[in-house]
């Protein structure tokens, strides 16, 4: 009933209220309250029970009475009486409980909002004791906090797991009227249900034999249920049921080790991929793209291809589609790559903008591992151009040049297929750039036809050359250099080209450059140095491929299972080599920029397997002026850096920098494959170092060496000696390096550290900042609050002075500030400071050619949760840099 | 939960509930996206749809859609079933409700959501005990209601502060800013 229409039954509190005060003198008011308690008391004393309504009127009024300063002895017994009838103790614990639910979803909030705020330790206990809580909706709120927590911290709340099967348990085991108001449509807590199983999967499967069968046979109930007819028609009945259902899915893919349940989830899904919900179909494709990347349903999921791609054509919502070709592209393996990438060539054609280029991606990616001959790559990819062409990216033409670059049984099919696809009237630019290199590169393989003679090639190409952008123009001039050195009866033309106005006067820097370069090449050079400048381009290293990796970042992290290959096809090697996935690590070579470095426009004409090809052109040209335009050549971009250019520092390094400015030992770094523990010791302007590089995997690092790099000024302030290490660390191992630093004066920057080595092949480069900072040469310096306070005064100059006013990042706890004061090497000084709650330090940062004396104040404000550091140092940038340090540890 | 939306075939926003902290042109901007999205969507299609790296949930309802942002590991049918139950609750508490009730009484359609939904989680599933504490709520409104529209201002119930005022009801007229208790709350 709405309570907004109740107003009206109120209105004998209202008439008693305005009667009271429209009372002329004291008496009529006692008069009037005397008529009232009376009629209130013959209500509470009278045999007709009241309702609930007018006991509350009543209590009102008596409630009105006793504010006005009258004696409501009697009011208190009824009011007491009314507290402690059934109804209102009802009522009360219910308030209780919900107290507890809203107290669990607010700490659940406050965690979210500041984790460190919520120390858990004493509290585990209690959070996971709520599990066993009588009322369903405590568990409710509980499990939601728990599932929050305990991805922080597993183990503290594993105890959960029991509870939460044994609820579970008896919550898929109850009729569907046990839980009354927690039945949702004949569903027994579908809600509490769905999050239990969420909370399962923070976990791996339960260790103890008897939960574990507990759950599996909760499990398999659901899986049970979902067979048996509906007990209601309502589509509620059947979304929480199967909200229940695609849960238990989940974690049983989480799980994913009992082969037998894993089946029966993905024929349950292969009968939702048929019904009549455009929801539940949705849900099927898309859990069944996780299945698809278990060996134990694998097969079980590739036996649906047919509704999948049905539901690619057929499917009247868009992003019902996606999900069909998602899974179709999770379930392709060699057995069905050809079937698959023709529907989804296929679809390309009629498929939303949105998801264009992510069919792309995934067409070129699945052509590529799953080719068994080459040619049918080419087919597919030059198909993707002709259909596509907009939505293929660079990451994909690279891809297919570097491809048939290395293969040499390719090329000549390449060739002619790019040369009739150049035929059509109207062709995708993208095609013009493939087609541009591939011919430059292996023209001359299908020069013999007299349909594509080198003269044919030529104008084929020149035809398109007018219409197309720079960056295309500039490939394409590259390509007739190359076709003056396979086909020497062009040479002519192609000068006559290069030579119009058109070129060498171009507004293009770029293009006025080669043409200019070219043009002078191409009559300057004997035919012997042309053919080795200009000699085909050599074999790309293998690596990961650029496409997946595009795909993974606009996928995101822990994308489309597909992704992560390793264990569904384990027996077939890779014959296509080049698309397993690298353990996603240190640093990936970012794709965009290496390829073929073409975007910044170096020619691909000047092969690097021709040694001295630079010096070459240099001497033609014999001028500097012609030096930039040699740029980095396409091997040097594939190559990893010269020992003197180090990458820049991960982004965390200054993080990870900050957690050592207080404290000597800790692990500077981690990843999968690599840990990087540091103990260190300073005393006075010296410091020796040992670094700890561990070994994760269970593969022998090559070519492992960690060097320290000085960048800018550094080398005169900071003198680091290292020891080599060995150059192998074998799978588990842990090698130990030694550093002997001596600062020789202050510094700013700390020196970087570079660790470069291969693992599987696969070049891993990266670059952190030494946990050497300029705090490390203090040296605490007690003084009494007397001299404090001189030196203080004589650092007044306002470049001598620092100061920084910052919000706390920490829980403000007095010892904790202290502990970190003295790990950043100043003394702390009591009784300095006239407020006790402030901290005061002094020390000498100690360098060979210098000292300078540093004394600091830190004032927290509990309040407004804020600190003000002040420093103050004889040397300005000192000042700076330490308030800047020491204001990050707090 | 990250968001809940009610708009009207129109595109006029009815409710918004934002679980997680967002400049308002940020609001703005997600608000105008989305309903533009979900409005553009034909019957009988899916009532999921990827967006941003969210995914997002909607029904319609008569005039109004419900639109709920969950994250990746969240459950779609049970969100479903989040605003159905949501809408089960306006329906019990208005009387087959419509989008005038909200139009008109947006705060109560606020208060039954924040009994229901706290912090973006499901914080009581059962209808009778959300209903509960609404009337509870709502009762708490009406006797202040009432005392306030007397001319005088709301008593102050915290005991502490009452040493400031006289005890009398009736002289009582300045309004204790110290708290805002229910005067039952004393007992």
């Amino acid at each position: 009933m709405p309570a907004v229409s109740k107003g009206d039954g109120m209105r004998g509190l209202a008439v008693f209220i305005s009667d009271i005060r429209n009372c002329k003198s004291k008496e009529a008011e006692i008069k009037r309250i005397n008529k009232e308690l009376a009629n209130i008391r013959s209500k509470f004393k009278g045999d007709k029970a009241l309702d609930g309504y007018s006991k509350k009127k009543y209590v009102c009024k008596l409630l009105f009475i006793f504010l006005l300063g009258h004696d409501i002895d009697f009011g208190h017994m009824e009011a007491v009486n009314l507290l402690s009838s059934n109804k209102y103790t009802e009522k009360q614990i219910d308030s209780m409980d919900s107290v507890k639910q809203s107290a669990a979803l607010c700490l659940l909030r406050l965690y979210k909002a500041s984790p460190d705020l919520v120390p858990m330790g004493e509290w585990t206990a209690r959070v996971v004791h709520l599990l066993n809580d009588q009322h369903m909706g405590v568990v409710t709120a509980a499990v939601s906090l728990i599932t929050c927590l305990c991805k922080k911290n597993p183990d503290d709340f594993k105890t959960c797991i029991s509870l939460a099967v044994s609820r579970l348990s008896r919550i898929v085991s109850s009729a569907s009227t046990d839980l009354q108001d927690y039945t949702y449509y004949f569903v027994p807590a579908p809600w509490l249900s769905v999050k239990l199983l969420r909370l399962l999967q923070c976990y791996p499967p339960p260790e103890d034999a008897a939960v574990k069968g507990r759950l599996v046979e909760c499990l398999e109930t659901v899986l049970n249920k979902a067979q048996e007819p509906p007990k209601s028609k309502k589509v509620q009945h059947s979304n929480a049921k199967n909200a229940i259902l695609f849960e238990t899915i989940s974690l049983i893919i989480h799980y994913d080790s009992e082969p037998n349940l894993l089946v029966r989830a993905c024929n349950q899904l292969g009968q939702f991929l048929q019904h009549r919900e455009t929801n539940l179909r949705y849900l099927a494709l898309e859990s069944m793209c996780t299945l698809a990347s278990s060996e134990f349903s694998h097969e079980a999921v590739k036996t649906h291809i047919d509704t999948v791609i049905n539901a690619l054509k057929t499917e009247r919502d868009v992003s019902v589609r996606q999900r069909a070709a998602d899974l179709l592209y999770a379930m392709c393996d060699r057995s069905n790559a050809k079937q698959i990438v023709s529907e989804m060539l296929r679809y390309l054609e009629t498929a939303d903008y949105a998801i264009r280029e992510e069919i792309v991606l995934k067409v070129a990616i699945l052509a590529e591992k799953y080719a068994v001959d080459y040619s049918w790559y080419v087919d597919t990819i030059l198909n993707l151009i002709r259909i596509a062409g907009d939505y293929v990216s660079e990451e994909v033409w690279y891809r297919v040049l570097q491809i048939v670059t290395n293969r040499d049984d390719v090329q000549g099919y390449a060739a002619k297929t790019v040369f009739e696809a150049l035929q059509a009237p109207a062709c995708h630019e993208n095609m013009v750039k493939v087609g541009g290199y591939i011919l430059g590169e292996f023209g001359n393989l299908i020069a013999g036809d007299p349909r594509s003679s080198p003269p044919v090639q030529f104008s084929l190409l020149h035809s398109k050359f007018h219409l197309c952008s720079v960056a295309t123009r500039a490939l394409l001039l590259s390509t007739y250099i190359k076709f003056i050195n396979l086909f020497p009866e062009t040479k002519a033309t192609i000068q006559a080209v290069l030579r119009a106005g058109s070129q060498l006067r171009n507004a293009d820097v770029e293009l006025q450059q080669r043409a200019v370069e070219y043009l002078t090449l191409s009559s300057v050079a004997s035919t012997d140095v042309l053919a080795t400048v200009l000699e085909e381009m050599p074999p790309f290293p293998e690596r990961e491929s650029s496409i997946l990796a595009k795909l993974k970042r606009k996928k995101g992290p822990g994308a489309g299972s597909a992704l992560d290959d390793g264990r569904r096809d384990p027996s077939s090697n890779d014959i296509n080599g080049g698309v397993e996935p690298t353990p996603s690590t240190v640093s990936t070579p970012s794709p965009s920029a290496d390829l073929l470095g073409l975007r910044a426009a170096p020619p691909p004409a000047a092969p690097p397997a021709s040694a001295g090809a630079g010096n070459l052109l240099v001497d033609v040209f014999d001028g500097p002026a012609a030096q930039p335009s040699l740029g980095p050549t396409p091997e040097e971009a594939f190559l990893s850096p010269g020992p003197e250019d180090i990458g820049p520092p991960i982004p965390e390094a200054d993080e990870l920098l900050n957690k050592f400015v207080c404290k000597n030992n800790g692990v500077l770094f981690e990843n999968q494959l690599l840990q990087i523990g540091v103990k260190s010791e300073f005393r006075q302007n010296l410091g020796r170092m040992y670094l700890f590089y561990g070994n994760k995997t269970s593969v022998q690092f090559q070519n492992f060496s960690p060097t320290v790099v000085h960048p800018g000024d550094l080398q005169t302030q900071l003198a680091v000696q290292t020891k080599r290490v060995a150059a192998q660390v074998d799978g588990g191992a842990q090698v130990q390096q030694v550093l002997n630093i001596e600062c020789l004066r202050d510094f700013l920057t700390p020196p970087l550290l570079s660790v470069r080595f291969r693992y599987g092949g696969a070049p891993q480069a990266l670059t952190l900042k030494l946990p050497v900072t300029i705090n490390k040469f203090f040296q605490p310096t007690e003084m009494a609050a007397q001299d404090f306070f001189q030196r203080w005064k004589q650092l007044s100059l306002p470049q001598q002075e620092a100061q920084k006013i910052f919000k706390a990042n920490h829980p403000m706890d007095a010892e904790v500030t202290k502990a970190k004061l003295l790990g950043f090497g100043s003394a702390l000084l009591d009784n300095v400071d006239p407020n006790p709650e402030n901290f005061v330090g002094a020390g000498i940062i100690q360098t060979k050619a210098l000292q300078v004396g540093c004394l600091l104040r830190l004032e927290p404000n509990a309040q407004a949760q804020m600190y003000r550091l002040t420093l103050r140092t004889s040397k300005e940038p000192v000042s700076r840099h330490l308030c800047e340090l020491l204001a990050q540890q707090f | 939960m990250q968001f809940m939306l009610l708009f009207s075939r129109q595109g006029k926003l009815r409710l918004q509930k934002w679980y997680v902290p967002l400049s308002d042109k940020e609001k703005k901007k997600i608000t105008r996206e989305l309903v533009q999205t979900v409005l553009a969507r034909k019957p009988k299609m899916c009532s999921f749809l990827e967006w941003r790296d969210l995914k997002i949930v909607y029904k319609r309802y008569a005039s109004l859609y419900f639109c709920c942002a969950i994250e990746d590991q969240d459950n779609e049918l049970i969100t479903l079933e989040i605003i159905h139950r949501y809408v089960e609750l306006l329906d019990k508490y208005f009387g087959s409700v419509c989008e005038l009730d909200i139009i008109f009484n947006f705060e109560k359609a606020y208060f039954i959501l924040d009994e229901f939904l706290l912090g973006g989680e499901v914080q009581e599933t059962s209808k009778k005990n959300v209903l509960k504490a609404i009337e509870q709520a709502d009762l708490l409104q009406e006797v202040s209601y009432l005392f306030s529209s007397l001319g005088t201002s709301m008593f102050c119930s915290c005991w502490g502060s009452l040493s400031h005022h006289s005890y009398s009801f009736r002289n009582y007229s300045e309004a204790c800013l110290a708290c805002s208790v229910h005067p039952f709350a004393v007992y």
